[in-house]
């Protein structure tokens, strides 16, 4: 596909146009691949230049400063943060994993067409609007709180990890069920013990992008988890998440809030690749 | 274990209809997320219907003081921006996957594929601070010098009349209308950069897709690198880009928080690019949080309960056409 493989012998009879033509469509591919990359490279760049200087010990073990006030930290949306997407992660797991065995181990269940479709019309539904329903499930009856972010998250992790687990649970070959199922296993226990420790790793995998994908939401939690500026660990009440307060600190006119925002936002983006990039080294081992 | 083989078709048999039926409870609850989301949206929605019938989608004033709302404003922004986004994404998107497919050594495709993936993991208020901190000040300093010049001046007292009488033409919706850098025009800008790897990911999918055969017939042929691109690979991977793009529209389409960060939270008819305006999202996240009367709330939540349904109907016109390629891909 490179070069080489254009037959060298025909170059001298390419006419001049043509020659050209490739030559400016090709320099201009690189170009737009150049522009394409160039916002992550200047984005990553901008936020070590901006932030690192903030992230000192008061960055993790204090809350945000009084408004106007100097010093202070993010420790109140770090917990939050770990808290709700721990809570998410149970919601996500129990639910987008039994959708996925459901889908991949019992192809001719009259319900499954439809389930997967609405799973994967759920994976399109914009991140606020499943805001818009936690609010109307849970805050209207409880009021703002972290169960209730945690549960719109929980509902963005379902459709990601049902997909994955679906497509890793299809990997393992049929013969491996058939071998237990040879031994006088039920069904259920050869799902259990055989295929899902075989597909383990992959599942795991797509949990942890599910994670890297909801842990940069503000956008739902604005009106369930709402924030909060101490330190709260009881989900039943609101709480702080590291989008939430880049949020609030990129829209604020107190530097001192911007400057949180930037290395709030660093942490997040270094968390969030680290998370991509293992996920995808596991999976390439495979 | 002797139990076991005495019965074993009814014993498992047994178990494996409480497994089951586990299994589809929970699975279940995917269904039920879908069906509250609609049940939830839709009630809170109702008093915003019922008064405002199908006008809510027609008429442009939006005004919370007086308790009239009407949508046309936002759904104009919404469509503005994802389809100008749109129309600058693609091409950057699909040579950006010709170039990891096409023209890259591996050793150069495999970090520039997954550079362009993790675009797709910036999150949205990331994003959203970048083009404020750092993009909003570059726009803004070229307005500023825009508006140095006399002549343009002259422009800009011309539309500022036009404008206040709620109207635009064509010249003036090219005009600055601030020196802020915030805008429509600046939410088009971080649109592109997020909808980017969408495209770019199915794109690159897709080509690796095409046959070696279709690639070497073209060569054998005489043709140019260029040649078999725009003619051999491109023409067979067309529908599947079209759902890449597709799914990237649906992104852009309810991407909120970056863009309510930058686009000026302004429910005025659109009268320049460069000026304040809002989207369906955006919106929601900048009124929902304060709205106190219950028809306010009301059509906001009818903003989210419009989206719902423009997701779901373009997802799944996405996955259509990408489902409908895929088995010819394979084989």
């Amino acid at each position: 596909m490179s070069a080489a493989t254009t037959p060298r012998n025909t170059r001298h009879q390419l006419s001049p146009a043509r020659r050209a033509r490739n030559l400016v469509m090709g320099s201009l591919i690189v170009l737009a691949t150049a522009i394409v990359v160039a916002p992550l490279i200047l984005i990553f760049a901008y936020l070590i230049r901006e932030g690192l200087g903030a992230m000192n010990l008061d960055f993790f073990t204090k809350v945000p400063a009084p408004e106007g006030e100097t010093g202070g930290g993010l420790a109140n949306a770090i917990l939050g943060s770990i808290e709700m997407l721990a809570m998410a992660s149970v919601l996500g797991v129990v639910v987008g994993v039994s959708g996925g065995i459901f889908l991949a181990e019992y192809p001719r269940h009259p319900l499954m067409p439809s389930i997967r479709m609405i799973s994967d019309v759920l994976a399109g539904i914009p991140a606020i609007v499943m805001g818009l329903v936690a609010y109307g499930l849970i805050v209207l009856k409880f009021g703002f709180s972290g169960l209730a972010g945690a549960v719109a998250l929980g509902f963005l992790m379902i459709p990601i990890v049902v997909r994955t687990t679906e497509e890793v649970l299809k990997l393992v070959p049929q013969t491996v069920r058939e071998a237990g199922l040879a031994l006088g296993l039920p069904k259920w226990l050869v799902t259990l013990r055989i295929v899902l420790p075989a597909a383990a790793g992959g599942i795991v995998t797509g949990v942890m992008l599910a994670l890297a994908r909801v842990a940069g939401e503000a956008a739902p939690l604005l009106f369930t988890a709402f924030g909060n500026s101490q330190i709260n660990l009881d989900p039943t009440k609101p709480m702080s998440a590291l989008p939430l307060e880049i949020y609030r600190g990129a829209t604020s006119a107190y530097d001192e809030n911007q400057r949180l925002a930037k290395a709030g936002a660093l942490l997040l983006i270094t968390l969030i690749f680290l998370t991509s990039l293992l996920a995808r080294r596991a999976s390439r081992r495979k | 274990m002797s139990k076991r083989t005495a019965s074993p078709r009814q014993l498992s048999s047994g178990s494996d209809r409480v497994f089951e039926g586990l299994i589809l409870a929970l699975a279940a609850v995917i269904v039920l997320v879908f069906v509250l989301s609609v049940y939830q949206l839709g009630t809170e929605s109702w008093p915003a219907l019922q008064k405002f019938g199908l006008n809510f989608f027609t008429s442009r004033v939006w005004n919370p003081v007086t308790g009239e709302f009407g949508a046309a404003a936002m759904i104009a922004g919404t469509l503005v921006t994802s389809i100008a986004a749109l129309a600058i994404s693609v091409p950057l998107a699909i040579a950006s996957a010709l170039f990891v497919a096409e023209y890259a050594p591996k050793w150069l495709a495999n970090p520039v594929g997954y550079l362009i993936e993790l675009l797709a993991a910036v999150p949205s208020v990331v994003y959203g601070l970048w083009a404020l901190f750092v993009i909003a000040p570059i726009l803004g300093k070229w307005q500023t010098n825009y508006f140095t010049s006399p002549e343009n001046l002259q422009t800009l007292t011309r539309c500022t009349e036009l404008w206040n009488k709620n109207q635009t033409s064509l010249e003036c919706f090219f005009v600055p209308s601030s020196a802020a850098g915030r805008g429509l025009a600046l939410a088009v800008i971080i649109l592109t950069v997020m909808i980017l790897p969408y495209t770019a990911s199915v794109a690159r999918d897709v080509i690796r897709l095409v046959p070696q055969d279709q690639r070497e017939a073209m060569y054998a042929l005489g043709a140019t690198k260029w040649e078999v691109i725009s003619r051999a690979i491109l023409p067979y991977a067309r529908a599947g880009i079209m759902g890449g793009v597709i799914l990237a529209l649906g992104r852009a389409l309810g991407e909120t928080l970056a863009v309510a960060m930058v686009i000026g939270d302004s429910q005025d008819i659109l009268k320049s690019i460069w000026g304040n305006a809002s989207t369906m999202a955006s919106v929601i996240a900048n009124q929902f949080g304060d709205a106190q009367e219950t028809l306010h709330r009301s059509s906001v939540v009818t903003l989210g309960l419009s989206l719902f349904f423009l997701s779901v109907v373009v997802n799944y016109v996405a996955r259509l056409i990408i489902a409908r390629l895929t088995p010819k891909g394979i084989q």
